[in-house]
């Protein structure tokens, strides 16, 4: 246990459902360093609901950096101010007494508030419906190692694949573009010889979902790679790039 | 046609063609550079130049078109985006913290862009305008030399020449680079290495036309 309490006051967006205007609240706690940053709004939700009051809403699910559930924009931050993790793994030890915390839920027109800090990502959902998957034959169990892939493409791949789809690039980009995750979708199966078939209808597909869900256009800001909790490459935006130009302009279709 | 409407329209395809029409006039600076720099070996030098250059009008005259029609490409689509990309994010952050994630100039393209763009008007009615005779500022025999030792004399005129200068630097900073990253040229090997060329390009490009202004205001002037 490394000690003393630290005071913190906390401003927590509050907003009783999506049509409604919401505003910030102030709450004030004393918390061990010790506790994360999800303990901390625990331990408030359960003042708050021992005087009756109604508890903050926000998402976490696994609370080791897996899931991608949990998502708060911290100080201007998503996920905070440590870089490559997510906000479950996030200390209140990375806090210094006395200092100001203000939580606002991923804000884009792409993801609705539902309720406080929980914002609607059903839109990644639909991006991976219409071309995250591949096309397997059915029969016998293929042996695992039928197709030799070669360790560096397999290590990109997995990189790409590392995304937990949390939304933090939409909500650290500027013009709240989905990009970088949907270029890190677009490449965990472009790099692999199992998503070749599909390789130009899908990366036609997840972007004009993309777009159709109101994301922003991409400016290279980056922004989204320096917040994301994986760490996943802008190269996958390159690389989404150059094979949605590819598919555009060689595909057979004239639509 | 209608797929290449998709593919112009798509987020993907506005920024394929934002990067096709800014490599084209970063390529266009560096000949107008040239021709610039010509003031630097006098008046002889430069009105042979322009005379040269007045020579091949018809040639000029097309080039001129193609440009026009890059940079209204450039800021239409520009203005598109930046128009579409408020829209992405109807209610803004109380706290912004985008200091923390990425670089001023890559955040401020539409803002350098507008008084680059501001600064091209002005640019295009004293210079463009003049060199042609069109209009009211006529140029007397060949003497365009004098006509732009003159015209920097003035210190606002070159202030603002300076100032937009400047902001072209860091357009130009971040837009070389994003070129590449758009058109999904990227390499372990040679990204960083195009980053560099970027910022000594955009460096250069900047203070070079700066210079221009600079040198006929305090040394020229100061005569
Ligand atoms: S790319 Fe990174 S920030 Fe974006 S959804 Fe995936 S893990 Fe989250
Ligand atoms: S709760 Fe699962 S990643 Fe944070």
């Amino acid at each position: 246990m490394s000690g003393k309490n630290i005071n913190v006051s906390l401003k927590i967006w509050r907003q009783d459902g999506p049509k409604t205007v919401g505003s910030f609240a102030e709450y004030k706690i004393s918390i061990s360093p010790d506790a994360s940053f999800l303990e901390m709004l625990d331990e408030i939700n359960n003042d708050l609901e021992s005087k009756n009051q109604i508890p903050i809403a926000f998402e976490s699910d696994c609370r080791e950096g897996i899931c991608g559930t949990c998502g708060l924009v911290i100080n201007g931050q998503p996920h905070g101010p440590i870089p490559k993790i997510a906000t479950c793994q996030l200390h209140m030890r990375n806090f210094k007494d006395g200092d100001p915390i203000w939580i606002e839920p991923f804000r884009a027109k792409a993801f609705p508030i539902i309720k406080d800090l929980v914002v609607d990502r059903s839109g990644f959902d639909e991006i991976l419906q219409t071309g995250g998957y591949i096309s397997i034959n059915t029969g016998g169990v293929p042996d695992a190692n039928a197709i030799p892939i070669s360790k560096d493409i397999a290590s990109l791949a997995m990189d790409a694949a590392a995304c937990i789809g949390c939304g933090a690039c939409v909500a650290a980009c500027k013009n709240a573009s989905a990009m970088l995750f949907v270029s890190a979708k677009v490449s965990q199966y472009a790099l692999l010889p199992q998503g070749q078939p599909e390789r130009s209808q899908r990366v036609q597909s997840m972007v004009a979902k993309m777009d159709e869900l109101g994301f922003g256009s991409c400016t290279n800001t980056y922004a989204c790679e320096a917040e994301c909790p994986k760490g996943i490459s802008v190269t996958n935006i390159a690389r989404m790039n150059r094979d949605y130009i590819k598919a555009s302009v060689t595909s057979n279709s004239v639509e | 046609m209608s797929w290449f409407n998709t593919f112009f329209n798509s987020s993907i395809g506005k920024k394929l063609f934002m990067g096709i029409t800014g490599i084209s006039l970063i390529l266009f600076l560096k000949f107008h550079l040239i021709n610039n720099l010509s003031l630097f070996g006098g008046p002889e030098i430069f009105n042979t130049v322009v005379k040269n250059l007045e020579s091949i009008k018809p040639l000029v005259r097309v080039i001129e078109v193609v440009l026009a029609l890059i940079f209204l490409i450039h800021i239409f689509n520009g203005i598109r985006l930046w128009i579409e990309n408020k829209k992405a994010r109807p209610v803004k952050y109380a706290v912004n913290g985008s200091s923390k994630n990425s670089t001023i100039y890559s955040r401020t393209m539409a803002q350098t862009g507008s008084i680059i763009f501001i600064f091209l008007v002005i640019h295009l009615r004293t210079f463009w305008m003049s060199f042609n005779s069109i209009g009211v500022v006529g140029i007397e025999e060949h003497k365009y030399y004098e006509f732009v030792a003159s015209t920097f004399l003035d210190p606002i005129y070159s202030g603002f020449y300076v100032f937009a200068m400047i902001l072209l630097g860091l357009h130009l900073n971040h837009g070389f680079q994003s070129v590449f990253q758009t058109f999904g040229w990227t390499h372990k090997k040679y990204t960083p290495i195009i980053n560099v060329i970027g910022t000594i390009y955009s460096i250069f490009v900047a203070i070079a036309f700066a210079s221009i202004p600079i040198y006929f205001l305090f040394i020229q002037g100061g005569k």
